[in-house]
């Protein structure tokens, strides 16, 4: 497949996320210079390249918890910045998971998982409390619903993250380096997690550094450098065969 | 007669007036404490609103103007004394509008406390950890929703022993306001010292009876905040009434070895 193939078939119909000619500095620091991406729903995209490239800067500014400097985030096709379009509802519908859980740590885990819904969705405690035991169970964290995040370990918190995230029962859900801060022995059971999320088909984009999950999971890998997405394509394509030298640098310096 | 028995003297004539002065200083300086600290509460929340680059212009301004004010009070209030305030203020403003007194000194306390609350409030959110915005923000909760559910919940524990602090400085300073005729523990041991110009027996009275509110408030206020920290909590680093804030810290900080 051709780069002006790959375009063509991005721009398609039913596109969940899509940025165009996204920019983001701080200060006189260009760290995203011109990101063009655009994100199918079920999509499982894993997002590579090395620190400083922009990844994470990328993903914190889908959720605006950058405010981009330029270039446009569409929503479902419509401009995120259109005064008809919520900031809070928008991200109620793009949950992020953080590298470093921010779980509340005034809560229970089970609460980190109820509140954000009777806050923002105003779902009642009843039915958020049914929703969110589902999904803790399906982090297989059902034994530890009463204790509080300082009671966990990172694995665990880094579970009811993902728990209290599919609570808000998201369009996407954002992954910034969820096994970064974790001891190795507690990657796996996170990775699992994923796994399974991306097989039931959530749209996802994940930030990682664990090669090994963006090979076998994803749909599609992007590998950023300088502040561009210099090159995308399926796993095969990106780790099997890279076209461009900065990528087949990076793999050779992971791999 | 000696010193002990002017004292005795005095107590026996005057305990009554003794107690109901205790009375009006501790209602000025919980009731101002309190008061205080919602103010305190309120300035903080507020001027922690963030306000992007790309906000519009009125909602820029607006902010600005409003932080301006609040700054503005803030400094003043923590800048002059308490009685040249009470004076200004009561003469000025709550005489004339024939306000009772207790009333007016409340109020007076109260925007007083409220200044100092405001600084203290502050420091307690910002000594809250960055990533707990993030995580509020990211579930789409607006910016008080985040303060009322996730950060004040924290940060008022974290500044527990500086409230306590701000209470039992009000127990003392409120003294300064028998100038404005509040009928409180100074005035009126200033009355009773005066009946019989013994005024060095009187002001004793009134020291150990300050002595031993503070002294017993102090002393309430380290139980609580003892009970309060449950086996999860974590202390800001040196903090002054908890001798055990840095194995707290240490005890966290293994989890991660």
């Amino acid at each position: 497949m051709t780069d002006s193939d790959m375009i063509k078939i991005d721009m398609t119909d039913n596109a969940i996320i899509e940025l165009s000619h996204l920019q983001k500095s701080f200060g006189d620091h260009e760290v995203l210079k011109d990101i063009n991406l655009s994100v199918k729903k079920g999509e499982v995209i894993s997002v590579i390249g090395s620190s400083g490239s922009g990844k994470s800067t990328m993903l914190r500014s889908i959720n605006l918890l950058e405010i981009p400097t330029g270039g446009k985030i569409y929503f479902s096709g419509k401009d995120i910045e259109d005064p008809g379009v919520k900031l809070t509802s928008y991200r109620a519908m793009v949950e992020m998971v953080f590298q470093q859980f921010n779980l509340f740590n005034n809560m229970t885990a089970l609460d980190n998982c109820v509140k954000p819904q009777t806050i923002v969705l105003k779902r009642s405690r009843e039915e958020a409390e049914k929703i969110a035991r589902e999904y803790i169970d399906k982090v297989g964290m059902s034994a530890y619903i009463n204790a509080k995040p300082s009671q966990l370990s990172g694995g665990q918190k880094q579970r009811i993250a993902i728990a209290r995230a599919l609570s808000m029962n998201p369009e996407v859900i954002l992954f910034d380096e969820p096994t970064s801060a974790l001891d190795p022995e507690m990657v796996g059971e996170v990775l699992e997690v994923m796994k399974d999320l991306a097989k039931s088909g959530y749209t996802m984009i994940v930030v990682t550094h664990e090669m090994g999950f963006a090979r076998e999971v994803s749909d599609r890998v992007i590998f950023m450098d300088g502040g561009y997405i210099v090159e995308e394509g399926t796993p095969e394509q990106i780790f099997g065969n890279p076209t461009q030298q900065r990528t087949k640098e990076f793999l050779s310096r992971v791999l | 007669m000696s010193f002990f028995d002017w004292i005795l003297k005095l107590v026996s004539e005057y305990w009554l007036q003794f107690l109901s002065g205790t009375k009006n200083t501790l209602i000025m300086a919980l009731t101002g404490t309190i008061a205080g600290f919602i103010i305190g509460l309120l300035i903080a929340v507020v001027r922690t609103i963030p306000v992007s680059d790309n906000a519009n212009k009125f909602k820029k301004i607006s902010m600005k103007c409003v932080n301006f004010i609040l700054s503005a009070y803030v400094e003043i209030i923590r800048g002059t004394p308490m009685l040249v305030q009470a004076l200004i203020i009561h003469y000025s403003l709550f005489v004339p509008m024939k306000m009772p007194s207790m009333l007016s000194a409340i109020i007076i306390i109260s925007f007083n406390t409220g200044a100092y609350m405001a600084e203290i409030v502050r420091g307690g959110i910002m000594s809250i950890d960055k990533g707990q915005f993030e995580g509020a923000q990211s579930v789409g909760m607006s910016h008080w929703q985040t303060m009322y559910h996730v950060i004040l919940p924290q940060a008022i524990k974290n500044i527990m022993p500086s409230i306590g602090n701000e209470f039992v400085v009000n127990i003392k300073d409120s003294s300064v306001l028998s100038v404005i005729a509040i009928t409180e523990l100074m005035f009126i041991s200033k009355q009773a010292g005066g009946a019989y110009a013994k005024f060095v027996p009187a002001y004793v009275i009134c020291a150990v009876i300050y002595f031993i509110l503070t002294f017993t408030v102090t002393r309430i206020l380290r139980y609580l905040e003892k009970k309060l920290q449950g086996s999860d909590s974590y202390t800001v680093c040196g903090s002054q009434s908890d001798p055990n804030a840095e194995i707290h810290v240490n005890k966290e900080a293994k989890r991660y070895d």
